[in-house]
């Protein structure tokens, strides 16, 4: 991969090489997603646990509108990845106009997913979740929901600002192409953990 | 978590610090962090080291007044007499300041942002802006857990480990659990976001800021060691987060992730149900054990670079020495059941974590091996640094030792809660660890400051603290066998009142070992101030931070890219300067491997 547009994480001929072909900030994105997904690794094995251990465990979820829902929002963040990678490769090739279109949509697309995640969370409030009970069964199926969800939630918004922040950044010019395609990293891997959420906090707990 | 927002001409790179904020306070500069955090460490050990004297005086008169006491806490120490309460409150304390802010502060991230950056020969830490932030989050996780000293009800009664549900339920359960278990939950969470801030800094500098020359098997031991230390810290505090944040909740909002149903305490029914204490105890030793590595390796590390200097020969095998370090690092994500054998747990469990246990103590007997075969024969240079070096050695298989034991479930058993596991990571992880930092201390104190420690005042602190520590330790293991139980406030039962006099020896031992620690810290006040004017390299040595002056200036080396042309080794061997030759000279080296 050409990264001859990008900082080269200070690789001047006075230093070793690294042992990785990509600048420090990358390589540091790379570790911190390392860190980050043993983070939600704990918080999904806990929920394991705890649902292995409850006898009571509820399963909610109806096709409609939960499982739908669920769906939709899967398409959605999906497709956010992918004008992700738009972005990325139109700054890569210097096009600044189609970058920041691309990254507007990534940025719609996530917010458009986060509204419709607190739509359900109000749904489920509504019909008595909370982090303590639930009407259903053991009281840990609303605990693990809202903290797994939770946290998942905070990532995409936090993406969401990062990646405002890194577009201003970026039509300024004071922030290069690199600085997007770390960005996109973060944003690829939220998605990915979304891919793990979904089967785990969702399917296992459709209404039979 | 976002990238710095400029761009960066060269990672690290920053201009010289302006005025005094900038230069002491929220400097941008590795060395100034390193201090920081060194000094917050020293901060951390004596009011730990208080808090062991404290307990250890209760130990032995449980009715005895300490005099002020009372102005800490007055439920805790009504009339200056503490109860059985407060004691829990004050090993709670004792333990987490000494684990997170000593053990991880001062070995890794105190030398290791000194040194690290310097022994490759970079200008800085990849990433300056996260150093500072790393530092001045965990101060507020200090800040955070010392105020639990001064609420009305005292700090947590839990212990470092904090075992649910014990510290999940509230305030039913005891003193210091309803917000000084709070504070506890909150300030561990924040010290685990500065230490992965520093572990992505330490991670990224080593691979992407080396000098010319300085391969990875080039780079000196303590190098290594902190690379490998960043690596475990980097995914076992990623663990510790959730499970303090889960903790939080249990307490704050109510869940019950750790709290079974129908649990009664102190006659009351608990409004929580459905929740597993043994998930609390998997999640904090999956970050538990690596912890102990993350307290060891550094000082392993740092012990290796100490010893080859004052032993003047290259170790038997300094790569054997990296990989045993690197499997330790690995092996210590699977052993984590080994601290739950009594918990309740499946024996079939027990019996798989006990396997790699055992195996772990390969690469840690390796390691010894290599260093007394290293020592076989040696003219050892006699400096307070060494010393402690070869204490590190006596004290890490001296507590080793009895990890075989403890390694074995039907052994453990019996063991476990009794004064010889404290005797074992007394030894093996507090006071070896400690030993590494003292080494450490004495030999780069003069690169640090400028100016050399008193070597006579090194060795009166050395003897006194090798010997008290033996006599505060060793006798641990023996109360244990004996069937002395640990996290009592006091000794009245029958079957322990004849042990009594084993525990006043040690009281004795503890106060004259903790009163030798001002010799230390009168040694590193006087020396900062008026010690001799520290040459370049006093010790003789060959890493590159022995090739730019004492202090460094803030961009350490100057103008200068050192380029590098041997291993830091190379020691006698006959060079220009003696029986040594420096990384950065480019002399040859007849034989060099």
């Amino acid at each position: 991969m050409s990264e001859s547009n990008l900082s080269t994480g200070g690789h001047a001929a006075y230093m070793e090489e690294s042992p990785y072909a990509i600048p420090s900030r990358k390589l540091t994105m790379w570790l911190f997603i390392i860190s980050d997904a043993v983070t939600f690794g704990a918080l999904l094995f806990a929920y394991g646990y705890v649902r292995a251990a409850s006898p009571d465990w509820p399963a909610p979820f109806k096709f409609s509108p939960s499982i739908l829902n669920v769906m939709i929002m899967t398409v959605i963040l999906i497709t956010s990845s992918l004008t992700m990678l738009g972005a990325v490769d139109a700054a890569k090739a210097g096009d600044k106009p189609k970058t920041m279109r691309f990254l507007f949509s990534t940025m719609l697309l996530g917010a458009i997913f986060a509204g419709l995640h607190l739509r359900e969370w109000m749904g489920l409030i509504h019909e008595g979740v909370r982090l303590f009970q639930n009407p259903w069964g053991s009281s840990l199926f609303g605990a693990t929901f809202f903290s797994i969800t939770g946290l998942h939630l905070l990532h995409v918004i936090s993406g969401i600002v990062a990646l405002a922040v890194i577009a201003r950044g970026y039509s300024r010019g004071s922030l290069s192409a690199g600085h997007v395609e770390t960005t996109g990293l973060y944003w690829h891997f939220v998605d990915v953990v979304w891919m793990f959420v979904v089967p785990m906090v969702y399917l296992l707990n459709i209404a039979r | 978590m976002q990238e710095a927002s400029a761009p960066q001409a060269q990672q690290g790179h920053h201009g010289p610090p302006e005025g005094f904020i900038r230069k002491y306070v929220f400097s941008l500069d590795h060395k100034v962090i390193g201090k920081q955090y060194y000094g917050l460490a020293l901060v951390a050990v004596f009011i730990g080291m208080t808090l062991s004297w404290l307990m250890r005086y209760h130990l032995i008169y449980p009715n005895g007044k300490i005099f002020g006491l009372e102005l800490l806490s007055k439920v805790g120490a009504p009339g200056g007499v503490m109860t059985p309460e407060y004691y829990l409150s004050l090993m709670t304390m004792h333990g987490t300041l000494m684990v997170f802010f000593v053990l991880t502060n001062a070995p890794f991230a105190a030398f290791g942002n000194y040194f690290l950056p310097i022994q490759i020969g970079a200008e800085d830490m990849a990433f300056p802006r996260f150093n500072m932030m790393s530092f001045w989050v965990t101060l507020v996780a200090f800040l955070v857990l010392v105020t639990a000293f001064f609420i009305p009800d005292g700090p947590p009664i839990s212990g470092w480990t904090a075992y649910a549900p014990l510290s999940a339920v509230g305030t039913d359960a005891g003193p210091g659990l309803g917000w000084g278990q709070n504070l506890w939950g909150l300030s561990i969470a924040i010290f685990c976001v500065g230490s992965l801030l520093g572990s992505l800094n330490f991670i990224a500098t080593t691979l992407d800021l080396r000098a010319k020359g300085m391969t990875l098997m080039r780079m000196p031991l303590c190098t290594w060691a902190w690379f490998i230390t960043a690596c475990i810290s980097l995914l076992a505090f990623a663990v510790l987060l959730p499970a303090c944040l889960l903790l939080v909740l249990d307490r704050m909002a109510g869940t019950s992730f750790f709290i079974p149903a129908g649990l009664v305490v102190s006659d009351r029914l608990q409004a929580h149900a459905g929740g597993s204490p043994l998930l609390w105890q998997h999640l904090f030793w999956f970050f538990g054990h690596p912890e102990v590595y993350i307290a060891i390796l550094p000082a392993m590390g740092i012990v290796s670079h100490i010893l080859i200097n004052s032993i003047r020969r290259p170790l038997l095998s300094a790569k054997v020495i990296i990989y045993s370090m690197m499997s330790i690092g690995f092996l210590s994500y699977m052993v984590w059941g080994h601290h739950m054998f009594v918990s309740g747990m499946n024996p079939f469990s027990s019996l798989m974590f006990s396997f790699p246990t055992l195996t772990i103590t390969i690469p840690a007997t390796v390691m010894t091996l290599i260093w007394l075969g290293s020592l076989y024969g040696a003219r050892i240079r006699f400096t307070s640094a060494s010393l402690f070096a070869l204490g590190f050695i006596s004290m890490f298989v001296s507590g080793g030792v009895s990890g075989f034991f403890l390694a074995q479930p039907s052994i453990d058993i019996y063991l476990h809660a009794t004064y010889f596991v404290v005797g074992h990571f007394h030894m093996v992880m507090g006071v070896a660890a400690i030993f590494g930092v003292f080494a450490g201390t004495y030999f780069w104190f003069p690169k640090m400051t400028g100016r050399m420690m008193s070597e006579g005042l090194g060795k009166v602190h050395f003897w006194f603290t090798f010997i008290g520590t033996y006599c505060i330790f060793m006798p641990f293991h023996y109360l244990g066998l004996a069937g002395n139980v640990r996290r009592y406030s006091s000794f009245v039962d029958d079957f322990l009142l004849p042990l009594m006099p084993v525990h006043r020896f040690i009281t004795i031992a503890a106060l004259i070992t903790g009163a030798a620690q001002f010799i230390f810290l009168y040694n590193l006040i006087h020396s900062r101030f008026r010690g001799k004017v520290a040459p370049v390299n006093p010790w003789e040595a060959t890493s590159l931070e022995w090739t730019i002056p004492s202090p460094p200036p803030w961009n350490n080396f100057g103008d200068r890219h050192p380029v590098v042309y041997h291993d830091p080794h190379q020691y006698g061997v006959k060079g220009s300067l003696g029986d040594y030759v420096m990384q950065d000279s480019p002399e040859k080296i007849e034989n060099e491997s």
